[in-house]
């Protein structure tokens, strides 16, 4: 099986007729922008659960789970005092070794679906 | 804002004019606050007058605003700095060795242009990250594996330029080897293929690596000759079957017919997943040595005292866990067959029946694996099966061991010979520096090295970046003691941190740094005004080497 990926621009010799089936990459490009809270829990999925998810092996978790020791969630979906300020300093400015995110990664509009979703 | 070196602010304004035109006003970063995201997050300058820096940014979304990019850059002598992911962190993150330099931030491309199952091939931008093509693979459920390293957010390209390596099976695991094809865009914006790409219409792109005359793809890797657009890979076809078992001996000697055998059976090509040397007695990265025995080497034990502290215990002085993929009755037979020559070569030696998975993995295996590998394990774990994941973060994070997070770390990463004796010379070596130097990495007890490749051995130090720049300088200094002190003993590092690049390349200096010689007068043929990633790995454009030692 052969999956490609077809992007408007790109050169034709990619464009092989037989088991060719052209999809979007990652990015979602063409599909229909989705509202703003699944937009902030689509990035929170993507960029910041692989560290900041529940269950064992998620660094960031651990991290706020030993500086927190229970007086706070250790799970930021679960936290009721991340304004979207403070959201948005620490994606911008990373702490320890998270580090920060460029808007290549995190755009200015994602970023502001992702405070939203994670505000109380 | 601030200028690149040598550049006007004429000529500079014309060019971000140029790149506006080329990628749209949005993507040219300029401000103060988004040339910022461009910093090093681990960099061992932080807050110093000689972190390095960009002046600007531009983030192309197509191999014709790269080309576009460039040929203003080459008009105007503006230095550039490609990055893929921007994640290379410990090994210089998204800042360009030169200050000033504008970042050439390739993210945006992030298109998976091909994955060809039946050839166990891909095809991707620079932008794609490990966690991008594993969802691409399960969301198509294609039965092919990336071999990927332990941050699941850089990208494949990037790794792959920057020599990294990863976890799955001997073909796979050096992830440059793992290659087979480029596109690149040189300096002046041309624009090249290499391999069977140079052919037209070339279908075997991604199929055989050489094309024909000299194989040029090396020149592309920790360098500065052009800027990698497309990159093949060779995919590992999902295995029936992965099992792993641990070979104990008893005696310190017995290190040296440990990794003899090993190489054997590894070179033989009847262990093909990464072996994990260690030992009973010394616990690992996240298990501390038990105190008696911390007391026992501190107090001065000697070997033999050691060996008997190991007896005691009812176990072994050292271990190696061998990892098997492949249809199941072949890797149980290969793990018979590999304790024969363990029994062979090691008298006394005993064996110990490790994990055993069956793939497509049950999301409750894959829960399970994530689970053991949080708490230490080291084989059954998420890279070894392909799943990328950020588990490795937790070094040097806070936790309840490590309540004084550091702010990143920068790796000391000397390759050494692939034998017992070269570990315990390391050893020695390491643990006379680390209190010489008074380093910060744990010198008491044995430290064993990675197996990545099946050649040679890496040693890997993380010494860490802090918020205190004394601290971080008195580090720097450390680090550079340690790259003079491999040198010494026929070692070198394989990757290392644009602060260390130049110290480093000038180790490899043989008939008076004929190799770096050789890389400059390359330099100059095809990057004549050097506008391309000035400085990395040593290699300096002609107008920027005067000082250089």
């Amino acid at each position: 099986m052969i999956r490609r990926v077809c992007r408007s621009g790109f050169s034709r010799d990619y464009l092989i007729a037989s088991a060719v089936v052209a999809m979007f990459a990652a990015t979602n490009a063409g599909a229909q922008e989705p509202a703003a809270s699944e937009r902030g829990k689509q990035v929170f999925d993507h960029w910041c659960a692989p560290c900041h998810g529940d269950g064992p092996g998620k660094p960031g978790t651990a991290a706020l789970n030993a500086l927190y020791k229970g007086q706070k969630p250790a799970l930021l979906e679960e936290r009721t005092d991340l304004v979207p300020e403070l959201t948005k300093q620490f994606v911008r400015t990373g702490v320890s070794v998270m580090p920060f995110f460029r808007k290549t990664e995190i755009s200015d509009s994602d970023l502001e679906a992702l405070a939203a979703y994670l505000a109380p | 804002m601030a200028l690149p070196p040598g550049v006007n602010q004429r000529d500079f304004d014309r060019a971000l004019r140029a790149f506006e035109t080329a990628v749209g006003e949005e993507w040219v970063f300029t401000s103060a606050e988004d040339v910022a995201l461009y910093r090093d997050a681990y960099s061992p300058f932080k807050g110093e007058p000689d972190e390095r820096t960009a002046s600007a940014a531009v983030a192309p979304y197509t191999v014709e605003e790269v080309r576009a990019v460039m040929r203003a850059a080459n008009e105007h002598r503006i230095p550039i700095y490609p990055i893929s992911t921007g994640k290379n962190l410990g090994y210089g993150g998204s800042a360009p060795n030169l200050s000033g330099s504008v970042v050439l931030d390739l993210k945006r491309m992030n298109r998976i242009l091909e994955v060809n199952e039946r050839n166990a091939s891909a095809l991707v931008e620079p932008g794609v990250s490990y966690f991008d093509f594993y969802r691409y693979l399960q969301e198509n459920k294609l039965k092919v594996w990336m071999d990927c390293p332990d941050p699941g957010w850089g990208s494949l390209v990037g790794n792959a330029l920057d020599h990294g390596g990863g976890y799955t099976a001997t073909t796979f695991r050096n992830h440059f080897d793992a290659h087979c094809g480029l596109e690149v865009v040189l300096a002046d914006g041309d624009l090249l293929r290499t391999g069977m790409g140079a052919l037209p219409a070339a279908k075997t792109w991604q199929q055989y690596k050489f094309g024909v005359g000299p194989w040029i793809d090396g020149l592309f890797s920790q360098s500065n000759f052009g800027v990698v657009t497309k990159m093949g890979f060779w995919l590992m076809p999902e295995p029936e079957a992965y099992l792993t078992g641990t070979v104990i001996v008893p005696r310190y000697d017995d290190l040296i017919p440990l990794v003899d055998t090993l190489n054997f059976v590894e070179n033989s090509g009847v262990v093909n997943g990464m072996p994990q040397l260690g030992s009973p007695l010394l616990g690992g990265f996240f298990n501390p040595i038990q105190s008696e025995l911390r007391e026992l080497i501190e107090g001065g034990a000697t070997t033999a005292d050691l060996e008997a502290y190991a007896r005691r215990q009812g176990t072994g002085y050292w271990s190696c866990t061998l990892k098997f993929y492949g249809p199941e009755k072949v890797i149980t037979a290969g793990w018979e067959w590999c304790q024969d020559k363990f029994t062979a070569a090691i008298p006394g030696a005993t064996f110990e029946d490790g994990e055993r998975f069956r793939f497509p993995l049950r999301p409750e295996e894959i829960e399970a694996v994530t689970r053991n590998q949080a708490f230490g394990s080291r084989s059954g774990t998420l890279p070894e099966f392909g799943i990328p994941s950020l588990t490795m973060f937790s070094i040097g994070a806070r936790s309840e061991t490590n309540p004084n997070p550091t702010e990143g770390h920068m790796w000391f990463s000397p390759i050494i010979p692939r034998s017992g004796e070269a570990i315990i010379e390391a050893n020695r070596v390491f643990t006379e520096a680390a209190r010489a130097l008074d380093l910060p990495i744990n010198a008491v007890g044995f430290s064993l090295p990675t197996t990545y490749w099946n050649r040679a051995f890496i040693y890997l130090f993380g010494l860490p970046v802090t918020k205190d720049a004394a601290t971080n300088r008195a580090n720097r200094a450390k680090f550079e003691k340690l790259v003079a002190l491999v040198a010494e003993h026929g070692w070198g590092e394989y990757r290392t941190p644009p602060a260390f690049q130049d110290a480093v390349l000038a180790t490899y200096s043989f008939n008076d740094h004929a190799l770096r010689r050789f890389l400059e007068t390359l330099k100059d043929a095809v990057d004549p005004k050097g506008v391309l990633s000035a400085g990395r790995y040593g290699i300096w454009p002609k107008h920027l080497r005067t000082g250089r030692s």
